[in-house]
């Protein structure tokens, strides 16, 4: 029994844990179900090591990884969706400028801000450059929006994007995310870890705002949807004749024993049945490929010199500055860095969704179960913040059924009709959300360096 | 040419839409930082299940509502909720103590750093939520009962003969007013009793005041009764004057640490000031003028558009972006708050 807790042999063994419970949601329920799951377990993992580096690195608490993940979706719809080209004539041009005017406004504010020196000037001068840019921004901008959305509103209304393949949005995904961190990053960073915390919260929900308001970006709450995919369509495979020739031969044995129209049949629904696995098992390759490049570059770049870096700063700011260790500028580096992972997950997630829809995007789903993914894992450790976000993501899948089969369970000997058990039963999906918060609390308690702790290296001077 | 009637149609108009709605919800606003700043202040950490507190504080009062109301009992021109409101908040209270044995008091004794403690409290937060979830459900509740209008908009324009109406919600005065008493009362606490000056002691420099023999168990037990009664009446004001759903309480978090922040996190009178700030810029700037400026301006100034500043989807925006501005320019707030490192 000792021996399962030592830590070296912890990581085999959640990774081995962690297959068998998938094995067991394949035999017991489904092969579909369990690429599901394990598909968003991929993903999920992937959230989870950007916080990882963030957090487990470098101590910076973001609590805006819902936004950077809505980033990442952004990119997905933007790479992969068709330019609308009436909408473009019809307004682009207006808000093709008001970007310019934008960034113009932005450009003298930061000049004004270096080069005057007496405050109240400075101050005035701001406030002017700022009402100006408004109207003059909003002069265009305004009419733009109205003619983009006038465009085909039930399907179109926005500009589109740039037709291009879906999996390039990945790494856009992940650009646009950084971009975005490194203006964020340098608002926020440098604050005390709590207010960063709130400060990145309300970054996140801005984001989600604005997505869902901007209707000529990506259709806001009228969602995008069919996204063209990166993998073959479940009907076009039923079709193909290698498909179910692959079929025929994966399962040879067992249709031998049939009558030639119990073949057919057989291998009809098997058809059907695999189309929809082999999908799921071209997206799950997908994502293993990102996974493992990502999850080597991390443990790579922590063992580097950079890594030894991050965590002195992480671990004693004032001795590491005052080794000659820019600390904001590292920190900068290590938040744009995380978010990127984050983004490019995001733009995954999309992917395998279809669709984008701005709503979903909720702080308690996108923001805390990455979190609490991290910090169960392991903080500071790659392949702890993997089996997290593994974990987690399974046992809130699994959580669903089983608080409703306890609440079953629960109220069997209760009156058949009585109000409070059709009531308990209809919230227990909520149990899960009790039962996180309750392994969060725990794990901090007894366990704070999560289930596969950091590694403390100790070398000593021989 | 402009006259008297449409000056007064416009401030009528104005007070309608922006002075009066702000000032309720600044007020709750305002309560809401308040508990906020008092655990910053006594407890040293930024409590992100405050929302959470607020939804249970006032899941209890509704359902003490409902009850009364099943048997009989009501206030008559008031509202039912302010009978449940005593004992919610013994509820909240119970809860807030467990918590606090339970989790917090570990840390504290630890002295981790903050950023476990706010770690530890959005753990509380998934809780505390999932609480209110299971036992209320995710969805809007009403509870309001008794007299809805002081001013009716109606009886406003028969009697002044002015086009505008203008409405003043029993809700509405009832905000101010408790907030009002609430506030004096927290105050003359805070400055006067014995254990309101412990209090304050404890939150300047935690080890002269437990030097000076203030039992450190008692100011924390009394900030969590404090904060749990703060959440409960705010919560309940903005349940009866909008609705309750626990996930709008969760969302009020952001303005409610903007106000805090604003004011100077830990000063509790910057609370209030940043609860009222805060409710003016986002009503402010989210209102649409246009009707405003039709009463002022000459026709042919009159504006095309709605006139409004930003949409109001972007409310959060605004106190966010108040917040980022006083973190930049004067961290330590409008009131000097804790210094921020």
């Amino acid at each position: 029994m000792k021996n399962l807790l030592n830590e070296n042999i912890r990581a085999p063994l959640a990774f081995a844990m962690m297959a068998l419970l998938l094995l067991f949601v394949g035999v017991s329920q489904s092969w579909s179900v369990a690429l599901s799951i394990f598909n968003l377990c991929l993903i999920s993992a992937i959230m989870s090591l950007g916080v990882n580096i963030q957090w487990g690195y470098a101590g910076l608490l973001n609590l805006g990884v819902m936004g950077f993940t809505a980033l990442g979706g952004v990119a997905a719809v933007l790479i992969s969706q068709a330019p609308v080209a009436e909408a473009w004539t019809a307004g682009g041009q207006n808000i093709l400028i008001s970007l310019a005017l934008a960034i113009v406004t932005i450009v003298i504010c930061l000049q004004v801000k270096r080069r005057v020196t007496n405050i109240w000037f400075r101050r005035s001068a701001l406030g002017i450059t700022l009402i100006i840019g408004y109207l003059a921004i909003n002069h265009f901008y305004a009419p733009g929006v109205k003619a983009i959305e006038a465009v085909e509103p039930a399907t179109k209304g926005f500009l589109g994007g740039f037709g291009l393949p879906i999996i390039l949005s990945w790494a856009v995904g992940g650009m646009l995310a950084a971009a975005i961190a490194l203006v964020v990053g340098k608002i926020t960073l440098g604050l005390r870890a709590d207010y960063l915390a709130i400060a990145t919260l309300g970054i996140s929900e801005i984001i989600i705002a604005v997505l869902k308001n901007e209707d000529w970006l990506t259709r806001g709450v009228k969602n995008v949807a069919g996204l063209v995919r990166p993998v073959p369509y479940e009907l076009d495979l039923q079709r193909s004749a290698w498909f179910s020739d692959g079929v025929r031969w994966i399962y040879s044995t067992k249709l031998d024993k049939l009558s030639e129209i119990g073949q057919e049949k057989l291998l009809h629904d098997l058809v059907i049945q695999n189309s929809s696995i082999f999908v799921k098992l071209c997206y799950s390759g997908l994502f293993t490929s990102v996974l493992l490049i990502l999850l080597i570059l991390s443990i790579k770049a922590l063992n580097s010199p950079w890594g030894r870096m991050m965590r002195a700063i992480r671990d004693n700011e004032e001795a590491a500055n005052a080794m000659g260790k820019n600390i904001v500028k590292q920190h900068l580096q290590v938040f744009i860095l995380g978010s990127a992972v984050v983004g490019i997950a995001g733009a995954m997630l999309v992917t395998l969704d279809g669709q984008f829809t701005p709503a979903s995007y909720q702080p308690l789903r996108f923001t805390f179960l990455i979190w609490l993914m991290v910090i169960i894992g392991g903080s500071g450790n790659n392949l702890g913040a993997v089996f997290g976000g593994f974990f987690i993501w399974f046992m809130w899948v699994e959580l669903e059924p089983l608080s409703i089969f306890l609440m079953n369970l629960i109220t069997a000997n209760m009156d058949g009709v009585s109000v409070i058990k059709t009531h308990l039963i209809n919230s227990a999906p909520h149990l899960r959300l009790f039962m996180m918060g309750l392994v969060l609390l725990l794990t901090m308690r007894f366990m704070p360096k999560g289930f596969i702790p950091e590694k403390t290296r100790l070398h000593s001077i021989s | 040419m402009l006259e008297l009637t449409d000056i007064i149609n416009a401030l009528v108009l104005l007070s309608n839409f922006v002075l009066i709605p702000a000032l309720s919800y600044g007020s709750q606003l305002a309560m809401g930082a308040l508990g906020i700043t008092l655990v910053y202040g006594v407890l040293r950490f930024s409590n992100f299940a405050h929302g959470d507190l607020m939804a249970f504080g006032t899941m209890l009062t509704i359902l003490l509502t409902w009850w009364l109301q099943s048997i009989g009992i009501s206030l008559g021109a008031f509202p039912t909720a302010l009978l449940a409101l005593p004992f919610a908040i013994l509820g909240a209270i119970a809860l807030s103590l467990i918590f606090d044995k339970s989790v917090y008091q570990f840390y504290r004794n630890q002295k981790s750093s903050p950023v476990i403690f706010v770690i530890v409290s959005t753990g509380v937060m998934f809780m505390m939520n999932a609480i209110v979830r299971l036992i209320i459900g995710p969805n809007d509740q009403r509870f309001f009962d008794g007299t809805k209008f002081i001013i009716h908009p109606r009886e406003f324009k028969d009697f002044t003969g002015l086009s505008e109406g203008l409405a003043i919600k029993s809700t509405q005065l009832l905000t101010v007013v408790i907030t009002l008493v609430t506030v004096i009362a927290l105050f003359w606490f805070l400055q006067k009793t014995r254990t309101g000056k412990s209090m304050r002691a404890y939150s300047d420099n935690e080890d002269l005041a437990l030097l000076s023999g203030i039992n450190p168990n008692k100011v924390i037990w009394i900030t969590w009764i404090i904060v749990a009664a703060l959440a409960t009446t705010a919560g309940t004001l903005y349940g009866l004057d909008k609705s309750f759903k626990p996930f709008t309480y969760f969302m009020l978090l952001l303005p409610m640490f903007a106000s805090a922040i604003l004011g100077g996190i830990g000063n509790p009178i910057g609370a209030v000031v940043g609860g009222y700030v805060i409710a003016f810029s986002e009503v402010l700037v989210t209102y649409a003028y246009k009707k405003f400026l039709i009463y002022l301006l000459p026709e042919f100034m009159e504006p095309r558009g709605l006139a409004q500043f930003l949409s109001t989807d972007y409310k959060f925006a605004v106190s966010f972006i108040i917040l980022v501005v006083v973190l930049l320019i004067r961290p330590t707030g409008i009131f000097k708050g804790k210094t921020i490192r």
